[in-house]
């Protein structure tokens, strides 16, 4: 293992200082609870917004706090989901008065551990509501089962109910658009290598050189299922059948396509994937209107894309567009 | 009733606890990789170690005391569905022990019974979905029926570990339907389950000790 680290049993840590240390106008870490919080508060009122998970997915979530996104990030350990301590107090930092909405991915432990920490602060009158991502095709949606992961669509809920809570939308306002984001996201995901957790020293899996995993998460396990290495144009049109066959958007939509690396892989591939992806959608008679293109929920130094496709309504656009002020989304001009 | 169980016993229990999953964390970790992210030892061990630091039990008088400061140990250090499930099992099992000093053999039954419900109620496992309550399950049968039988506690928590530790074999044939392994669906089949493996030693750690 060649990484840069100190004590791999301080990886998180580590991190989260240097992060703050980059960034002092946008996050400061609050070392005592384990949080990463907002360098200024936001104005009285506003409805806050928290999420929190396993470590290893950066920029997911430390990296969508300031304006337009986030108020606090809960990180775990590596792939680890945050304890109920570190959701209560970045409840208690989010909170202005008017309510916390829990961006809650679709994972056995994060479900757990936000339901805990609901149970603990049902004692201190703070309105919480909560939105449970679960955007990914490649798990059946059966009943009995853990369910669809939450992945990408995390991120463009995070943006767009985000904005919602800037421009002074309530608690129930700010919940139903992030829950009509998500109702209309899909992701799908493959991987070309396994990763390395700090704390193991070695890849989760072997995976040889001519097989690929499809149909992966963002927690280094493996795949729904291990194929042949096949081309670009294949890879491309794979995510694009497996996710607009749940999906099914309207004919002539307008998308919001994300193209997300996993860590590993360079932006200009990403790019070659992305254009793929785009010339295929086009072909089939879809309008992608919104891209993002880069790492954006990664697993450490897993190589490989996802694909996430939002089929967009104007009050999203809208609030896609709003000005967003975070270590690593940033556009438009602030008020 | 047969035996009894004091405070200072749930204290080696746990440290037994520690001791096991520290021995076995490689293997723990491995069996997570196959439907995981490699660190169900890990995360464990972490959990253990900082609840049986160095006298940690000597002011505990009660084994709610002693039960409820695993738990929630656990609970704030953990992390993942592994410490929101092994935290409420204790704290669980803590409640049930109401405010005795000691508990006999029925009594701890019926507290390793409201753990088991505190694993259903909290992440919604059943008896085959290849999760820890695979072991734990028919471990609580087996006390419960032993006990009846009029077993000593002794040997009621050896059937007990030993119905635990088959538990644990027969997720090995079985496809994951919780958690992060369900997302792998049939390529679970082949492998035991890691928190099925922990939860047997935590039981074989409880015969070796609560006796």
């Amino acid at each position: 293992m060649k990484k840069f680290l100190n004590d791999p049993a301080h990886a998180v840590t580590d991190y989260l200082v240097g992060l703050a240390a980059a960034h002092p106008t946008i996050v400061k870490f609050d070392a005592a609870h384990r949080i990463i919080v907002r360098a200024a508060d936001p104005r009285t009122g506003k409805v806050g917004l928290i999420a929190g998970g396993g470590s290893g997915c950066e920029p997911l979530h430390t990296g969508f706090v300031g304006h337009g996104m986030l108020d606090a990030a809960c990180p775990g350990e590596i792939f680890t989901s945050p304890v109920p301590k570190q959701i209560v107090a970045a409840t208690r930092a989010a909170d202005q008065g008017s309510g916390v909405l829990h961006v809650i991915k679709n994972f056995s432990g994060e479900v757990m551990n936000f339901g805990m920490a609901t149970e603990l602060l049902a004692f201190e009158g703070i309105a919480i509501d909560s939105v449970l991502i679960d955007d990914d095709v490649s798990i059946p949606d059966m009943p009995g089962t853990a369910g669809r992961r939450g992945l990408g669509a995390t991120v463009l809920v995070e943006k767009i109910a985000g904005a919602a809570a800037e421009r002074g939308d309530d608690l129930a306002s700010v919940t139903c658009i992030a829950r009509r984001v998500n109702a209309r996201t899909r992701t799908f995901g493959v991987g070309l290598s396994s990763c390395t957790p700090p704390l193991r020293g070695k890849p989760i899996y072997d995976l040889p050189d001519d097989e690929i995993e499809i149909g992966i998460g963002i927690s280094g396990e493996p795949g729904r299922e291990r194929v042949a290495m096949r081309n670009v144009q294949e890879i491309a049109r794979t995510m694009i059948a497996e996710v607009l066959a749940d999906l099914r958007p309207t004919p002539g939509a307008a998308l919001l396509v994300m193209v997300n690396g996993m860590g590993a892989t360079p932006l200009s591939e990403l790019y070659v994937l992305y254009g793929e992806c785009d010339q295929a959608l086009r072909s089939a008679g879809l309008n992608p209107v919104r891209s993002l293109v880069g790492n954006y929920v990664t697993s450490l130094d897993q190589a490989g894309a996802a694909l996430t496709i939002l089929e967009l309504d104007d009050e999203m656009t809208v609030l896609w567009d709003a000005p967003v002020r975070t270590s690593s989304i940033t556009w438009g001009a602030l008020a | 009733m047969n035996g009894r169980v004091d405070t200072a016993q749930l204290a080696a229990w746990m440290c037994e606890c520690s001791r096991l999953i520290d021995v076995h964390i490689d293997t723990l970790n491995d069996l997570d990789a196959t439907g995981g992210d490699a660190d169900h030892g890990s995360n464990l061990e972490r959990g253990f170690t900082a609840a049986t630091a160095s006298g940690f039990s000597e002011k505990m008088t009660s084994p709610r005391e002693l039960l409820k400061h695993v738990g929630s140990t656990i609970v704030d250090i953990v992390g993942g569905s592994s410490g929101a499930v092994y935290g409420t099992f204790f704290l669980r099992m803590a409640l049930a022990s109401g405010e005795l000093k000691w508990v006999d053999g029925a009594t701890f039954a019926q507290m390793l019974r409201a753990g088991g419900q505190g694993i259903i109620d909290r992440g919604g496992a059943q008896v085959g979905d290849k999760t820890l309550y695979d072991s734990l399950a028919p471990a609580i049968a087996a006390l419960d029926n032993a006990l009846v039988a009029g077993e000593t506690l002794a040997s009621a928590l050896q059937m007990a570990a030993e119905a635990a530790e088959a538990g644990r074999d027969s997720t090995v044939a079985l496809a994951a339907r919780k958690g992060r392994a369900s997302y792998l669906g049939d390529r679970t089949i082949g492998y035991a389950d890691a928190g099925a493996t922990s939860m047997a030693l935590v039981l074989r750690a409880a015969a070796t000790t609560l006796i």
